[in-house]
């Protein structure tokens, strides 16, 4: 697998990017009074006095068991910390994805079925600002049009925070009945409990359900705006360039109206490079993330990195940092298998 | 004996009586046949223009607070004599930022530094992405292996993140802000580079150099380097739009520029609280930075389509 040495290469990278940290790690941890010989126990206890591969030895070992090691600020293991907070951040990205990804590939259709008419350059222009305005601009401004000027309309929309207050939360496993079920298949539903849409649908509370979508409109909106972008223009220029192949002037030739030849003959084709584009896209939404969940206010994985990084809580912003790359390449490995499923050609080659 | 007719010379007429054109000369042609590649010239032409004569279209100081000097509030409205604004009221063409600064003045030296920022950070990535990638290419083997290997570790981090990673250690700043944009965009410069490198390698031209005995060094940086340029100009003027979002997005994180530096980027971080009070604070920067990001993405991809780059992967 090509994807080991890439990830033993990104444990290094933190690694060494920790390890060249200006300061003392133990007077961080411990405090500026902390005496020589405390210290002494403290670089001893943690593997500090040892050579540099050896250090990367333990770390890779502490990591492999799930050990991130501890936020200086909150004295908690980072791990925890994720556990919390990931649900927030996947729940984001992936309606995000969904979004950009349907809206993405209709306007994409659309302006490439009405080609250099004025839907098509609409469709571009919105393409074209959609990748040229920043996250955090696009997040502000849109609190701003939803909250301020739209206040008393219907169409108001909470510009921060995860839910209304008074809105009750109760875990899955609480909700189902189900209180006494522990180890792995309690934390997968507290993990998943996390997820206050998800919530609200399994849980049938509607009242949560609905009042966390609202919550989320805009940060998804934000958030889904960059890849969607991407992918309306993907989706038109690969369309673009599948409907002058010799097939389809066959399909053309061959009596089939227009509709069908699009819908069933190019399109399967032409969405190949979408779901490259599609994948890709994970790294710019988890780098968006950042921006979106601090201007809305969402405690996620985002939202802490900022958090971590005003605090200089190396511990976290370490662990976090990890956790993002490890997913970015997981998600890139899927992408990988899902064109060899799609693609025939590639997959008996 | 045969009867050879000699052909007359002069009835091989040229067809056409222009020189070949060169392929910047073409392209420049086409350039100029695009709408959105006009735009975008446009856009960074006037950019430029500001960049370069800001301290003469500049009303005060980008720096300097006007407590104690105008009678005027923190964060107050754009106030435009022309557009009704009362005549005893100083005149703020977008108003005043939350340290009572004049905010045009402020914009307009921004675009100094988002200018300067995208340009050396991407300059900065392609001097050592290409000759990492050239050198990968050209050498192949177990360079080619090392080399290509690292790049991919890097492109295994989200961009933003990693280069939040970098500030982090080096800590925050202008200066460590393009460094770690540099580094981050890296990787992408050292791929089109290698794949370049490599289809060009196998050409003609290159193996007759080689077969005279001409120094790898010459054969790699006198014929191929030249060659491979386009695809890099391309991807170089897309790489500015990304490097000055991503460089305004760690300003806006409070990792970058440091106040009171005019950049975009921190001016909109410093207010994000205010953005219900005083929006003015948000939308001007903001367009600022719309406007120079959209001006290097159409002018890039007028350049993709106008020097015909396929996507090399």
């Amino acid at each position: 697998m090509l994807a080991i040495p890439v990830l033993i290469g990104i444990l290094f990278i933190t690694f060494v990017l920790n390890r060249l940290i200006p300061g003392d790690p133990c007077r961080a941890m411990l405090g500026e009074k902390a005496t020589d010989e405390v210290c002494d126990a403290f670089f001893k206890r943690y593997g500090l006095d040892q050579p540099m591969i050896v250090q990367f030895g333990y770390y890779l070992g502490r990591v492999v068991t799930g050990d991130l090691g501890d936020s200086m600020r909150f004295g908690r293991p980072v791990t925890d910390m994720l556990m919390e907070r990931l649900p927030v951040t996947i729940e984001l990205a992936l309606l995000s994805l969904l979004v950009a990804t349907i809206v993405g590939v209709i306007l994409g259709v659309v302006a490439a079925y009405w080609q250099n008419s004025p839907v098509d350059l609409f469709t571009m222009i919105f393409a074209n600002l959609g990748v040229s305005i920043p996250v955090f601009v696009l997040g502000l401004l849109s609190a701003y049009l939803f909250a301020v000027i739209l206040k008393d309309t219907p169409f108001s929309l909470p510009p921060s925070g995860r839910l209304t207050a008074g809105v009750r939360v109760q875990p899955i496993a609480v909700a189902w009945g189900m209180e006494d079920l522990s180890g792995l298949p309690r934390g997968l539903l507290d993990f998943f409990s996390q997820m206050y849409v998800i919530n609200g649908a399994v849980t049938l509370n509607w009242k949560l359900f609905s009042d966390a979508s609202r919550h989320l409109i805009l940060p998804v909106i934000v958030l889904s705006t960059i890849p969607m972008s991407v992918i309306a223009r993907m989706t038109r220029s690969s369309l673009l360039e599948v409907m002058n192949l010799d097939y389809m002037r066959t399909a053309r030739a061959k009596g089939l109206n227009e509709r069908n030849v699009v819908f069933r003959h190019a399109m399967r084709n032409a969405l190949l490079p979408v779901v490259t584009v599609v994948g890709l896209s994970l790294g710019g939404l988890l780098s968006g993330a950042v921006l979106t969940e601090t201007i809305f206010g969402l405690t996620g994985v985002g939202r802490t990195m900022f958090d971590a990084i005003s605090s200089r809580d190396y511990g976290v912003i370490q662990g976090f940092t990890l956790v993002i790359a490890f997913t970015y390449v997981a998600v890139n490995l899927l992408v990988d298998v899902s064109y060899a499923v799609l693609d025939p050609r590639i997959r008996l080659s | 004996m045969s009867t050879t007719t000699a052909t007359p010379s002069a009835a091989v007429e040229p067809i056409f009586n222009t020189k070949p054109r060169g392929l910047w000369s073409t392209a420049l042609r086409r350039l100029f046949h695009r709408r959105s590649a006009i735009i975008g010239m446009i856009i960074l032409g006037s950019l430029i223009l500001i960049a370069i004569f800001a301290p003469v279209l500049a009303t005060h100081d980008p720096t300097k607070s006007l407590i104690g000097i105008e009678d005027v509030q923190k964060r107050a409205a754009p106030c435009i004599h022309l557009l009704g604004c009362p005549a005893d009221q100083p005149q703020h063409f977008f108003g005043l930022d939350g340290n009572v600064r004049d905010l045009y003045s402020r914009i307009l030296y921004g675009s100094r530094l988002s200018l300067m920022v995208g340009i050396i950070s991407v300059g900065f990535a392609i001097v050592i992405g290409a000759t990492l990638g050239a050198i990968s290419g050209y050498m192949g083997g177990y360079t080619d292996n090392l080399v290509m290997g690292f790049m991919d570790i890097l492109l295994a981090f989200p961009s933003l993140i990693l280069a939040i990673a970098i500030v982090t250690v080096l800590g925050p700043g202008l200066i460590n802000t393009l460094l770690a944009i540099g580094i981050v965009s890296i990787p992408v410069y050292a791929r089109i580079m290698r794949s370049s490198v490599l289809s060009i390698k196998q050409q003609d031209y290159v193996m007759a150099d080689r077969s005279i005995g001409v120094p790898s060094g010459r054969i790699l940086f006198g014929n191929i380097l030249p060659n491979a340029l386009t695809p890099l100009v391309v991807q170089g003027t897309l790489g500015i739009a990304v490097a000055i979002l991503d460089a305004a997005a760690l300003s806006f994180l409070g990792l970058g520029a440091q106040p009171p530096t005019p950049e975009w980027g921190s001016m909109i971080g410093q207010e994000r609280n205010q953005v219900f009070t005083a929006p003015h604070l948000i939308i001007f920067p903001g367009i600022a930075l719309i406007l120079t990001v959209l001006g290097f993405n159409l002018l890039g991809d007028g350049l993709r389509d106008a020097l015909d780059v396929r996507q090399r992967s």
